[in-house]
């Protein structure tokens, strides 16, 4: 079964000039234990897909189903990590995960044994009590990720999680959350503009239209795993690089 | 690297012993001298003493009447300590409603704006024809004077998290109640503090005009009392108790924000 099957999703908005129709029929789906990139042009509608899965909003049309049941009938249905960390600056980062599991349904107890041996198996249990604003933007990302790793929902949605970091920084993150992934292969939808970070990442990739959005390419990504920095040097990296360069380009 | 050597920054206000000393120490020498060259002008020139008593003679009648004045002033704390209480919490219930309430909000934060710019104070006389010479009229002053602060500060913090925050939240499944208690609610305590501390520079005030209005006890009375007896110097001692009465609120109300407010500030500098 898959965890995320979108069918026929359409959405607009009433703008000063009229309806803009933002999602133009999107059909895709994020199998069990799969990595799903999607790419797009900035304002191509990602961020709106994202709310409509979460069921902060209702489609137009089309239907939208996370692990069978349709968005909307239960709040939170996806771990999410956001572009910034989203933590709440007045709690602990142990306090920010354990508050993210009590929403999720888990009791007290069990939050804070997982928020604990979390934060060990990732080595950072010495944050645990540490205030947000202490930790540099990489280190709250690795929190952030850690929060929706630990979350029970079947789905993990990450909104360009690395778009504000810097560019070394980026590359350490991606090879850091690369080798957590592959060790517990969640289903993932993973929102981005970089095709670089798509390729190194991804079972899958879609690349996104202008609004309105439909699904214009499809890629299934040919490198094995477990997958290092290497594979930047591969030809064939290269090959898919210009070829998501141009189905990108042809977009704008 | 243990995480209590993390770089932890200091809450505002804070500092190290050494640093305070050395900020408060100035102030203090101007005021020093203030008060020598005031001495040293009543006792050179020929004013009278109940026009204008020199510091020596205030200090000598107020520790004469200090019996007196301590009774007046313990009635006055009480008073504004009630008043504050009552009218912080009431600013801060309604401020936790209305942003419940989003329809009514809408209704009523414009006119309570509107209505920081109504001297309250002028509003005494009318409390005392509906409710007497009791303590009734007179708190309803101090609670008027301490809500109106608290609940725009509060509505203002309610309504300014971080839409980032807030989305996180709603994506993972928070519901409206969850999101008031940790989300909205911590996020404006430090709106909660600003308007803690206008309400506390107000109280004091607040409750000596409720005093002039109709008391048999308290600063305010006490005051008027002195006044009309031409015992200058028990005016101003009285004053000068008014005036400490309302630091040690205002730093009571600092201090209890450094206790609470551990972690930075959204924005730095607020107010």
């Amino acid at each position: 079964m898959s965890v995320l099957e979108i069918t026929g999703l359409r959405k607009s908005f009433l703008q000063d000039a009229g309806r803009t129709e933002v999602l133009g029929g999107v059909d895709l789906v994020v199998g069990e234990g799969e990595f799903v990139s999607l790419l797009g042009p900035s304002g191509s509608g990602k961020s709106t897909l994202l709310s409509l899965i979460g069921g902060l909003e209702g489609p137009d049309a089309g239907e939208l189903r996370i692990a069978g049941e349709l968005a909307g009938s239960r709040p939170g249905p996806a771990a999410y990590m956001p572009q910034q960390a989203a933590l709440l600056p007045w709690r602990t980062v142990q306090g920010n995960i354990e508050l993210a599991l009590r929403i999720a349904g888990r009791e007290k107890a069990e939050a804070r044994r997982l928020a604990e041996e979390g934060l060990q198996r990732l080595g950072l249990e010495r944050y645990a009590r540490a205030y947000p604003h202490v930790l540099s933007g990489g280190m709250q990302q690795r929190i952030s990720f850690l929060r929706a790793l630990l979350s029970p929902q079947p789905l993990m949605l990450l909104d360009e999680p690395f778009g504000a970091l810097d560019a070394l920084t980026r590359q350490e993150m991606q090879q850091w959350l690369l080798s957590l992934w592959e060790q517990d292969r969640r289903s993932v939808l993973f929102v981005t503009h970089s095709i670089e970070e798509a390729l190194m990442l991804s079972d899958r990739i879609l690349v996104l239209s202008t609004p309105p959005a439909t699904i214009v390419r499809e890629l299934q990504v040919p490198f094995p795993r477990p997958r290092s920095e290497k594979l930047w040097s591969e030809p064939r990296f290269g090959e898919l690089k210009a070829e998501l360069y141009a189905a990108l380009r042809s977009e704008h | 690297m243990d995480s209590s050597r993390l770089p932890l920054r200091k809450a505002p206000g804070s500092g190290s012993a050494a640093a305070r000393l050395r900020a408060v120490w100035p102030p203090l020498l101007v005021l020093a001298a203030m008060l020598l060259v005031w001495e040293a002008a009543v006792r050179l020139s020929s004013v009278e003493a109940w026009l204008v008593p020199a510091p020596s003679a205030i200090v000598q009648d107020a520790w004469d009447a200090r019996e007196r004045l301590a009774e007046h002033t313990v009635a006055t704390l009480r008073l504004t300590l009630l008043g504050f209480a009552g009218g912080t919490a009431a600013g801060f219930g309604l401020a936790a409603l209305l942003h419940l309430l989003p329809f009514v909000r809408s209704g009523v934060y414009p006119l309570l704006v509107l209505s920081q710019n109504v001297p309250l104070i002028a509003l005494g006389p009318l409390l005392v024809v509906w409710f007497g010479f009791g303590l009734l009229p007179k708190l309803l002053l101090v609670m008027l004077v301490c809500f109106f602060p608290v609940c725009v500060a509060m509505l203002g913090g309610l309504r300014g998290g971080e839409p980032a925050l807030e989305r996180y939240m709603r994506m993972i499944g928070a519901g409206r109640w969850r999101r008031f208690i940790s989300l909205e609610l911590p996020g404006s305590i430090t709106h909660l503090f600003s308007g803690l501390k206008l309400a506390a520079s107000y109280s004091v005030t607040g409750a000596v005009v409720a005093e002039w209005i109709g008391s048999e006890k308290g600063l305010g009375i006490f005051m008027l009392l002195s006044s009309k007896g031409f015992k200058t110097s028990l005016v101003f001692a009285g004053v000068a108790i008014v005036v400490t009465l309302s630091l040690l609120l205002f730093a009571a109300v600092t201090e209890a924000e450094r206790l609470t407010v551990r972690w930075r500030p959204r924005k730095e500098g607020t107010e």
